[in-house]
């Protein structure tokens, strides 16, 4: 299947699925909205201004898939010259960056009002901010070189570095002491975020995930009909 | 499975992640202090010598009615439970400092059982709960 990569056939999938997941995607906006910013008990610390989590949270998780998503894809395509990966990943990459800037900028939003300070240069905040950075490289380099070949090599080589960066940014808060709290959402440990809170976090979590998904599908999608103009049938 | 070329490229570049890996992890180790945002008071105890034109952080606990207020600055002391340090402050108080929650004040040390801050900043926990969850976690206890 993935030896065969014809656009024409892809084209077709992708471009129907977008009316699907934009549908869903306001769908579960609209839910995840009404409970976090309505229906969410308020925090017994922090009173409203935990309703920033609900955005903070979730686009920092994003913007972390995203990229470990991309490091995974260009694995394949430095190792196996995996050519379906490489559209994948250059279409990934712009919801992964506005993701990584909208947590960085809530955190600050909600720094100020919690911790007393917009910005901390402590582990968290500054290994997220490389996070960032490494976006806006990998995304440059696309631009760049215009040489095929050499393009594939340089931003999967990007991504590869940039995922040393990622442990770091999950594990920052227990190696070292940090002004950021630790997680509070686990896979093995118990949460502690009251389930009550937990719900519109989960729900925009999903919301999130899909509106990057419609991204990465409009994104996909205008890269197919750029590969169709050059005339080639497959890559 | 794979021939000759794609075995050279895996033995390559896998080395240079194996490196990249090991000399992130050894100037992370060697920048340790500057990465860690604040010091315990513990650490503050078992500093060699102290310098009082550096800047640092203490982070800690606020200890429980060790908040003095008057007019204009504020005493407290830091503790981690082994050990305290108190601090005097002038300033802006963050929302959430309070007793029994954390802190990191950023200062000069006078000595080192006391600090003189510049800022300080509440440090919150990881612990997210409506008020009345809270009330009633408080009555069982």
């Amino acid at each position: 299947m993935l030896k065969n990569f014809e656009p024409n056939k892809i084209f077709v999938i992708t471009s129907k699925a977008t009316k699907y997941v934009r549908g869903l995607f306001f769908i579960i906006v609209f839910i995840g909205l009404i409970e976090a910013l309505i229906l969410s008990p308020e925090d017994y610390l922090q009173s409203h201004s935990v309703r920033i989590m609900y955005v903070h949270v979730p686009s920092a998780w994003i913007s972390l898939g995203i990229f470990s998503s991309i490091a995974i894809l260009s694995f394949l395509i430095l190792f196996f010259k995996n050519k379906p990966s490489i559209l994948i990943a250059k279409s990934l990459a712009p919801s992964g960056l506005v993701f990584s800037i909208i947590a960085l900028v809530t955190g600050s939003i909600w720094g100020k009002p919690t911790w007393g300070t917009w910005w901390a240069w402590d582990a968290r905040i500054t290994s997220m901010l490389i996070l960032c950075l490494f976006y806006f490289i990998y995304i440059i380099a696309w631009r760049i070189y215009q040489d095929t070949e050499k393009v594939n090599k340089v931003t999967s080589f990007i991504a590869l570095i940039g995922a040393v960066n990622l442990p770091i940014v999950k594990y920052s808060v227990d190696w070292w002491s940090t002004l950021h709290q630790p997680a509070s959402v686990s896979v093995f440990e118990k949460t502690s975020i009251h389930h009550t809170m937990l719900i519109p976090l989960a729900l925009m979590t999903a919301a999130f995930a899909l509106f990057s998904l419609l991204i990465f599908l409009m994104k996909y999608n205008t890269e197919l009909i750029k590969i169709k103009n050059k005339g080639l049938d497959r890559l | 499975m794979y021939g000759k070329k794609v075995k050279l490229r895996f033995i390559f570049l896998s080395s240079i992640f194996l490196i990249l890996i090991l000399s992130v992890f050894l100037i992370l180790k060697s920048l340790e202090e500057n990465v860690v945002y604040f010091i315990s008071p513990s650490e503050i105890k078992s500093l060699n010598e102290i310098d009082n034109n550096k800047k640092i952080r203490v982070g800690g606990m606020v200890k429980k009615n060790s908040i003095q207020m008057s007019q204009n600055t504020v005493n407290f002391v830091i503790t981690d439970f082994k050990n305290e340090i108190n601090v005097i402050y002038s300033g802006a108080i963050p929302n959430l400092f309070g007793e029994g929650k954390g802190v990191v004040a950023e200062g000069f040390l006078n000595d080192r059982s006391y600090l003189k801050a510049k800022k300080i900043l509440a440090k919150h926990d990881e612990n997210y709960m409506p008020p009345e969850v809270k009330e009633a976690l408080e009555e069982k206890n």
